[in-house]
């Protein structure tokens, strides 16, 4: 019975996502035809003295920009469903293959900074939260408060300047070393390369889940329950272990998760400074060169992305709280 | 005469109110905060206009030098004070995030108010609107924004605006659905007022308030997303001297250890950002009731 809830309730969330996916592919085409630059004058870029007017039809004509917007959008659309994001402009590959190898690294950049964020921003909660109104509190919380309005992409410059120009400890940019096959490519060389853009991607996590995590366990801390178990004689180990993490994890966990929309935006100014080849790199480059189907797959994959993402925090809310599943049951 | 007479008066009134203690000190450190950003915020602006356009000629004499008493931030590779630089980049970016938190704030505003009163379809309406909108990265729908109006400074300003509202939105929304059922907006409904007098006499004080500390809490992610999208180069032409296309530019002369080129420019950036947040985090507490005793 329940797992039918569960799967209903999945399904649900799941139609929604898919009609605001559909109106995400709306929205964006229309703004692309909107657009003021030309896609052919993008495509051909300095060479367009050396074009003439039939040539440039014939482009437009393989772009299929010349048919009127509706007739583009249905065709782009169905192709869509079908799974085909189209051809780049300017890598000349398909938009789907491109994003699949942008996403891998992404991916990996995102999960480290992700993961290092969650751990971090946790444990210095809990810190903050035990030591309340310390000085400990107050560092932690000032030090939060302040990489919360630092640009991410200055702290990336400000760590490449630090790291990278002065003490020569890690490499100036990029995934790889530059000059090298792909096959010499050692896992540690990289691991090297991928250490600056995951901390400085990790560091704008860190401030949002410690301050809320630090909220949670002192509300936790100032309870009934709490306070029994204080007057029974238990350590403040005891306490924080038997009724702290178990009631600040899940909306921690829950919070991370949600957290992929702003991981995702830090990412394309991460990947920016440090030169890395990953998916905000090239929404990026699609949206300077006038790329219109790699932006468009670019946005559309970054709403699954973060739809994923909310998607799994309710659903282990769902599982893991037995408080919310017991509500919803029952009705 | 004076002294005496004040000095016992300030005690009664002090053991009267004994728990608004902390609440004045918070409101003269608010005040104290206001003062401080109000006058930083002028001093940029003022500065970027008194500040000559000498700075920014190009003067092959003093390039690349380090900070000193001359260059207080030191010059770029092109013997431009990068002090006058930085005031003027500061004073741009914050007009543009001036305006896109105005923008989104009044979007805010409208968009709350109409899905607590235009019935149920308005209402999901607008809350699938919000969650299309928290769906994708703020910084793809911009870069999608700039690119679709051709780059430059209304990009930006739709962009960030377009980005910004759904939190306050949803504010503005459940305060109205409250003051909507409150007992005394009931009473002037039933005592024959008219919905224009209920919304300009009971609604709006309330909401302005909200409205305001909105658009101060905006502001500062107003100012980050600018300088981030004019960093990726989406955002103002190169020859404006915005925040982040200084940095954009401190970027390629990265390897050459030339620090202060990105490191004043930032600072600058982190403090006006901080201070806003400051500013408006303190009067949200002021003005939330539950909270202001905390």
């Amino acid at each position: 019975m329940q797992l039918k809830q569960l799967i209903l309730f999945i399904l649900g969330k799941m139609v929604k996502m898919f009609i605001l996916l559909a109106a995400l592919c709306l929205l964006s085409f229309w703004m692309v035809s909107n657009s003021p630059v030309d896609p052919v004058q993008a495509y051909v870029g300095a060479d367009m003295m050396l074009v003439g007017p039939e040539q440039l039809e014939r482009i437009s004509a393989y772009w299929g920009v010349d048919k009127p917007p509706i007739e583009q959008f249905g065709r782009w659309a169905s192709a869509l469903l079908q799974g085909d994001l189209g051809t780049s402009m300017i890598f000349r590959r398909p938009v789907a293959s491109i994003i699949k190898e942008r996403f891998f690294a992404s991916l990996i950049l995102m999960g480290l900074a992700w993961t290092l964020s969650g751990l971090v921003g946790f444990a210095l909660g809990i810190v903050a939260g035990m030591k309340q109104n310390t000085w400990v509190d107050k560092a932690i919380k000032s030090y939060c408060l302040i990489l919360a309005s630092t640009p991410t992409f200055w702290l990336g410059l400000i760590l490449l300047i630090i790291f990278a120009v002065w003490l020569n400890w890690f490499p100036l940019g990029l995934a790889v070393p530059a000059g090298v096959l792909t096959e010499n490519v050692r896992l540690i060389d990289r691991i090297h390369h991928l250490i600056l853009p995951a901390l400085t991607l990790s560091v704008l996590g860190v401030a949002n889940i410690a301050l809320h995590t630090r909220q949670k366990l002192v509300e936790v801390l100032s309870s009934e329950y709490v306070l029994l178990a204080r007057a029974r004689g238990a350590s403040e180990t005891e306490i924080l272990w038997r009724h702290g993490i178990r009631n600040i994890a899940l909306p921690a966990i829950t919070l991370q998760f949600a957290s992929l929309s702003e991981l995702f935006g830090g990412s394309v100014l991460a990947e920016t400074v440090f030169s890395y080849p990953g998916l905000g790199r090239a929404t990026v480059q699609a949206g300077l060169r006038s790329d219109v189907p790699l932006l468009l797959g670019c946005v559309i994959f970054s709403a699954v992305f973060v739809f994923s993402g909310n998607l799994i925090a309710d659903t282990v809310y769902r599982v893991v709280d037995p408080r919310i599943r017991h509500k919803d049951g029952a009705v | 005469m004076k002294s005496a007479n004040s000095l016992p008066i300030r005690t009664a009134k002090d053991t009267a109110h004994k728990n608004m203690l902390p609440k004045l000190s918070r409101r003269h450190r608010t005040l104290i905060v206001l003062a401080l950003t109000t006058l930083l915020l002028l001093s940029i602006v003022t500065g970027s206009y008194i500040l000559s356009d000498s700075g920014l000629s190009v003067n092959f004499e003093i390039k690349n030098q380090a900070p000193s008493m001359n260059n207080l931030f030191g010059t770029d590779w092109l013997g431009r004070d990068m002090f006058t630089r930085t005031v003027k980049g500061l004073s741009l970016s914050l007009g543009v995030g001036m305006m896109a938190a105005l923008v989104s704030a009044v979007l805010a505003l409208f968009l709350g108010i109409c899905a607590a009163t235009l019935g149920k379809t308005v209402d999901t309406a607008v809350t699938w609107l919000v969650d299309l909108f928290l769906g994708v990265p703020h910084l793809v729908i911009i870069i999608l924004i700039a690119f679709s109006v051709g780059g430059g400074i209304r990009g930006v300003i739709i962009g960030v605006a377009v980005t910004h509202w759904p939190s306050l939105a949803r504010v503005i929304r459940a305060e109205v659905m409250q003051l909507r059922s409150a007992e005394y907006v009931q009473v002037s409904r039933h005592l024959g007022k008219s919905r224009w007098w209920v919304a300009t006499h009971h609604l709006l004080p309330h909401l302005i308030s909200q409205f305001f500390v909105g658009l101060i809490l905006l502001f500062p992610h107003a100012i980050l997303h600018e300088a981030g999208i004019s960093f990726l180069g989406f955002g103002l032409s190169p020859d404006t001297p915005a925040i982040g296309i200084i940095l954009s530019e401190a970027m390629r002369y990265l390897s050459t250890g030339m620090w202060w080129l990105a490191f004043f420019p930032g600072v600058s950036l982190l403090i006006m950002v901080r201070a806003f947040d400051i500013l408006g985090n303190n009067i949200l507490l002021l003005l939330d009731p539950h909270k202001a005793h905390e």
